[in-house]
């Protein structure tokens, strides 16, 4: 029996022919080859017609209303490949440890700078009021701005007693890091600079100058435990003196 | 009794090798390789062993065909063509030990090694052969969770996992 290549859509390969373009102006024809993907006059006035190529017939992302109190789940699987694919791209560009968690804050800085918007815009502006001291914007962060991306609140919150300027997220079990392994000559490698990087976005854009990185400190039942050490700018400490 | 649990990636390379249970003798490293490789081709041999019997009769055109197995595809969601035997080889047996192989649709192998049938299985001889692919099951998923999202692994090198190896012993104990 010859074995032919399936292809549903047609009855038999050898049946189409160069003249069989398909309506839409895309898709592959094997009779022709390779063709062009170029935008022409018809294909451009396909695409433009066309809003948006929907796979399901649930509304997209962005036709849903921005406001919506309802917290939005999405599927942890895909979540850890996406993330795994930035460490991935990200490893790829970076010349060490050090460059790469730069890379990885400075991904998830943009990050954290738009989600505060947005969740200050989903808890109501007329509720809402300004934080303007330290102690309240890190409570606020540890509480509704880390549940409302990660689920749940930050393990602790805590106060540097040596340095005046230092402060403490724990975190008992990063969301993120639960399926990466991070091999014996990165020792140091945390990708929670990715979550550091969120913070400091934050942060930075309620105007509390910090800086924040992600350390490892495995405890006992917790191996993935990570404490994001946040060093605020000498200005914000003046600024606190001054209230 | 689960003796050793190993990987295979589709080139019949070894990627993983756990010995869970002491109990069997111990091989070197490049024996591990060289049973992989020869489980490996014994398998691809199995599944082009078939028997000739019993051959559906054969459709009038290939348009016929075609749609046969279109309509077979869209109802079952697998590839079927009737002449091969795509499980190729499942398992061996012997009085000493037992070998169960699994393959994925992407080619990974996954294999175990356990104690021969206990006796009080006698006449449920499927009993362990089902306990088996439960713990393909579960290790495949393992394998998609813990090896899969790590951004430090390369597909189809040896997998040096610390986390995946305390998972798989927490699966098996």
């Amino acid at each position: 029996m010859s074995e032919d290549i399936i292809l549903p859509s047609a009855t038999s390969l050898s049946k189409l022919t160069i003249h069989d373009t398909s309506k839409t102006g895309f898709g592959y024809n094997p009779a022709i080859g390779p063709i062009s993907n170029s935008i022409t006059s018809e294909t451009s006035s396909i695409l433009i017609n066309k809003r948006t190529i929907t796979l399901s017939s649930a509304p997209s992302i962005y036709e849903r209303n921005i406001t919506n109190k309802k917290p939005v789940e999405i599927n942890l699987s895909s979540l850890s490949f996406l993330f795994c694919e930035i460490v991935n791209w990200t490893h790829g560009q970076s010349r060490g440890i050090h460059d790469l968690e730069m890379k990885l804050n400075k991904l998830g800085y943009s990050i954290g700078q738009r989600y505060l918007e947005l969740i200050k815009l989903r808890d109501g502006i007329k509720l809402n009021k300004r934080d303007l001291k330290i102690i309240d914007i890190l409570h606020f962060i540890h509480g509704s701005f880390w549940k409302s991306i990660f689920g749940k609140h930050a393990n602790e919150l805590e106060k540097s007693q040596d340095v005046p300027n230092e402060y403490m997220i724990i975190e008992n079990m990063p969301l993120l890091a639960k399926f990466i392994n991070i091999p014996k000559d990165y020792a140091d490698l945390n990708c929670g600079a990715f979550v550091a990087g969120i913070i400091e976005g934050a942060l930075d854009s309620a105007g509390f100058y910090v800086n924040v990185t992600a350390h490892s400190v495995p405890m006992d039942g917790f191996p993935l435990r990570t404490v994001f050490l946040m060093k605020f700018d000498q200005s914000c400490l003046i600024r606190e003196s001054i209230h | 009794m689960l003796y050793s649990i190993l990987i295979l990636n589709k080139a019949g390379g070894l990627i993983y090798q756990n010995e869970v249970n002491p109990g069997l003798n111990k091989l070197s490293t490049n024996d591990y390789l060289v049973l992989a490789g020869s489980l490996h081709g014994i398998h691809a041999i199995g599944a082009q062993l078939a028997p000739n019997i019993g051959d559906k009769t054969v459709p009038a055109s290939v348009e016929e065909f075609n749609r046969n197995q279109n309509s077979s595809i869209m109802s079952t969601f697998k590839a079927q063509s009737p002449n091969t035997n795509r499980s190729g080889l499942q398992n061996i047996e012997t009085s000493l030990f037992n070998l169960y192989i699994f393959q994925t649709v992407t080619g990974l192998k996954f294999m175990l090694i356990t104690a021969p049938n206990p006796a009080e299985h006698k006449g449920e001889l499927n009993k362990q052969y089902d306990m088996a692919h439960e713990l393909f099951r579960q290790l495949y998923m393992l394998y998609s969770d813990f090896v899969m999202k790590d951004p430090f692994y390369s597909l189809d090198m040896p997998i040096k996992n610390p986390l995946f190896d305390t998972k798989v012993r927490e699966l098996v104990n």
